[in-house]
């Protein structure tokens, strides 16, 4: 093979390397029970590796947390419950997309927050400038130049 | 005055925070269930399946359980630690032995020692689930009255022993002999 050929190889490898991680397994014959299926494991963390959702990660106990998504889905449990199983045992960090709650409202309320405090500031910037100005508009060298 | 106070008392604060966060791991999940009831099981001791080692048989009394598997290197780490504790005779340790191999659990308890008064077997991890269990070894601290008390993530050691568990663990038994 080609050096070209070697590193078309290559570069299809790192592409779909990862797109062999993804949890393809089919667990359902119901399309739309697949996607639940799929859209809940991107919801849920993997403990065992942080920074992976329980559909990316090989983990065992993302395995594990598969299966009781699988489990629950079979036994007709709603999405908040399944949900809620989780949170019940891990907590808020099992969620990939964060829930507000009275310990992080800060960091919700953080973007409003720093933009007021932006707006804020620029208006008394402005004002001052404007005011200062006036006075030079005003002062004995008004109108020489 | 303040013009020139205000930045730094901000950067004294986003410096302290920074520096807290700097010491923190963020590997450590808080539980959600201290305080909480500790999760029920029954499940099949280790050593005869036939005989169920039941959350509901050990009310009254403080107790440990010790997830672990003999394929989990902090286990192997912290199984000394656990024999020491284990000699002392404060608590019983029970062992939940996570997504195991149960001829190999057995062999490593011949081999280095048991310092477990019973271990339940997890072979399909259901009952770590319930207890929030994501990496072994984990340590719980359960009160007579069947609430989790603490819980540690990591290896045991016997500065987290005396430091964390041996304090609750006296209040909690004064409290269970006043109530019966």
């Amino acid at each position: 093979m080609s050096a070209r050929g070697v590193l078309a190889v290559l570069l299809a490898w790192c592409v779909l390397g990862s797109a062999w991680a993804f949890d393809s397994e089919v667990a359902f014959q119901d399309p739309a029970q697949q996607a639940r299926y799929e859209r809940l494991n991107r919801e849920l963390r993997c403990l065992q590796c942080q920074n992976q959702t329980i559909a990316d990660s090989t983990a065992p106990l993302a395995a594990d947390l598969r299966r009781e998504v699988r489990e629950m889905i079979k036994a007709g449990h709603t999405d908040a419950e399944i949900r809620q199983f989780m949170l019940e045992r891990y907590g808020d960090f099992v969620l990939y997309r964060p829930r507000m709650s009275a310990a992080n409202f800060l960091l919700w309320a953080a973007p409003a927050l720093l933009l007021v405090i932006g707006a804020l500031a620029a208006v008394r910037f402005i004002r001052r400038r404007t005011t200062e100005v006036d006075v030079d508009d005003a002062g004995p060298g008004a109108g020489t130049a | 005055m303040w013009r020139y106070a205000l930045p730094l008392v901000l950067f004294v604060l986003l410096a302290a925070a920074l520096r807290i966060g700097l010491y923190r791991d963020p590997s450590v999940v808080p539980s959600p269930l201290l305080g909480r009831p500790a999760p029920e099981f029954s499940l099949p001791s280790l050593h005869d399946a036939n005989y169920p080692i039941a959350t509901g048989d050990l009310r009254g009394r403080p107790w440990l359980l010790n997830v672990w598997a003999t394929w989990c290197v902090g286990c192997r780490q912290e199984h000394e630690v656990l024999l020491q504790i284990a000699a002392q005779n404060v608590v019983p340790v029970i062992g939940l032995n996570w997504k195991d191999d149960n001829a190999a659990a057995r062999r490593w308890l011949a081999e280095l020692g048991n310092p477990y008064s019973a271990v339940a077997e997890d072979r399909d991890g259901r009952v770590a689930i319930d207890w929030g269990v994501y990496g072994a070894p984990e340590t719980f601290l359960i009160s007579p009255d069947g609430t989790v008390l603490y819980k540690h993530v990591a290896p045991m050691t016997l500065e987290v022993w005396r430091n964390e568990f041996l304090p609750r663990i006296d209040p909690a038994r004064r409290t269970a002999e006043a109530g019966s």
